[in-house]
């Protein structure tokens, strides 16, 4: 239970990851997440729209982001261990 | 608030509760008591004596015209530096914002404390606004502040070092641990809030801080808990953890329900809808987060 703060920044790193590895195409498609089935312009957009609005915004807003930090992240850990 | 839902889902809407907006020199007047000219007064008394000091052990290094010129241009950089800094951090950090959310005094933090631990007689929960601006918590019970959470989490890092020293587990490195793992806990549920609160599509005016500040009252009922339990022993523990837990519910439902809620549902009328009833599924969890938590981080403070 002993958190710190590094902690949180590793946990932010990988979930940030694990959202932007979710491809449109080959992935969200297929189980039927895809982008145009949930096209409801209705005043409620509803949870699942919601959530596919979130992992598209996470893929194409923290894409550049993400790789500077990962890149960092890689060098930091081969060189500290 | 404005209930024609529209495609964006949960916006902090900053335009339309503008906190803060006036001009520094206003803001503090309306907040806080200016004491700006003591503090001047006093600071070149201090400023003429620091000189003088220094003059004692070196006259000739004062009076030369080049050493003048050099103090004037260093005491030039530092304003410069510090207007700098200042610019830099105001862009991060929201200071302006931030002080309204410590313009308390001890007569509302009498209150709010007395509200955290018995909610149940309070009639009336609706923030006062002024011109659309919320009041400062000076003078409404019901707006929320950052002093109570803030020295709640300092007075609840303290505790728990007391407690794990009387557990003999004690060492001043504990204290950091503490520390950063209840920040740690505080950060990862105010980011549950706002992802759930995206999600459901609620447009309210909560801001992030304000969010922090509510999360950040369970302090006050688990500081209460663990000295209850530190000087009578695990049975009151336990019984002033489940009062201040169950104190602690009422007082989140009954402030988030105006926040979240459409106002026929807050006043109490049924109100069918998944809408709405989503929105109380949210007020719900948010609420019951609060004691799970309370109880996750002290149980082992009293063993």
């Amino acid at each position: 239970m002993a958190f710190t703060l590094y902690s949180l920044i590793q946990t932010a790193i990988l979930c940030t990851n694990a959202i932007a590895v979710l491809h449109e195409e080959r992935f969200l498609s297929k189980i039927g997440w895809g982008d145009h089935g949930v096209g409801g312009f209705g005043d409620d957009p509803g949870i699942k729209a919601q959530v596919l609005n979130l992992i598209r915004s996470v893929r194409s807003v923290m894409r550049v982001p993400l790789i500077l930090v990962n890149s960092a992240c890689i060098v930091l850990l081969l060189l500290l261990g | 608030m404005d209930y024609t839902a529209t495609q964006s889902g949960f916006r902090q809407q900053p335009n339309m509760r503008l906190r803060n907006s006036s001009v520094d020199g206003s803001e503090g007047s309306q907040l806080f008591e200016d004491t700006s000219g003591a503090a001047a007064g006093s600071q070149t008394g201090n400023q003429q004596a620091g000189p003088q000091a220094a003059g004692f052990s070196g006259q000739s290094i004062l009076s030369d015209p080049m050493s003048n010129l050099a103090m004037a241009y260093g005491s030039s950089l530092a304003s410069q530096g510090r207007e700098m800094v200042d610019k830099n951090l105001d862009r991060f950090i929201p200071i302006s914002k931030l002080k309204y959310y410590f313009a308390v005094d001890t007569v509302y933090v009498g209150k709010k404390l007395g509200l955290l631990v018995f909610p149940y007689m309070h009639e009336n929960w609706e923030v006062s606004y002024q011109q659309d601006t919320p009041v400062a918590p000076r003078f409404d019970v019901n707006a929320p502040d950052l002093y109570i959470p803030s020295m709640g989490f300092i007075t609840y890092v303290l505790v728990a070092g007391l407690a794990l020293g009387t557990q003999n587990k004690f060492s001043p490195e504990l204290l950091g641990v503490q520390a950063s793992s209840a920040l740690v806990w505080l950060i990862m549920e105010v980011l549950a809030v706002l992802l759930s609160l995206y999600l459901v599509t609620v447009n309210t005016d909560l801001t992030t801080i304000d969010l922090l500040a509510f999360s950040g009252y369970k302090y006050v009922g688990m500081i209460i808990g663990v000295v209850a339990g530190l000087l009578f022993g695990r049975p009151a523990y336990y019984l002033s953890l489940l009062w201040c837990c169950a104190a602690i519910f009422v007082f989140m439902i009954r402030t988030l329900r105006l926040k979240l809620l459409s106002e026929a549902a807050a006043e109490g009328r049924l109100v069918r809808g998944t809408r709405n009833q989503l929105r109380m599924y949210l007020t719900m969890s948010i609420a019951a987060a609060q004691p799970v938590f309370m109880y996750w981080l002290t149980y082992h403070l009293v063993r």
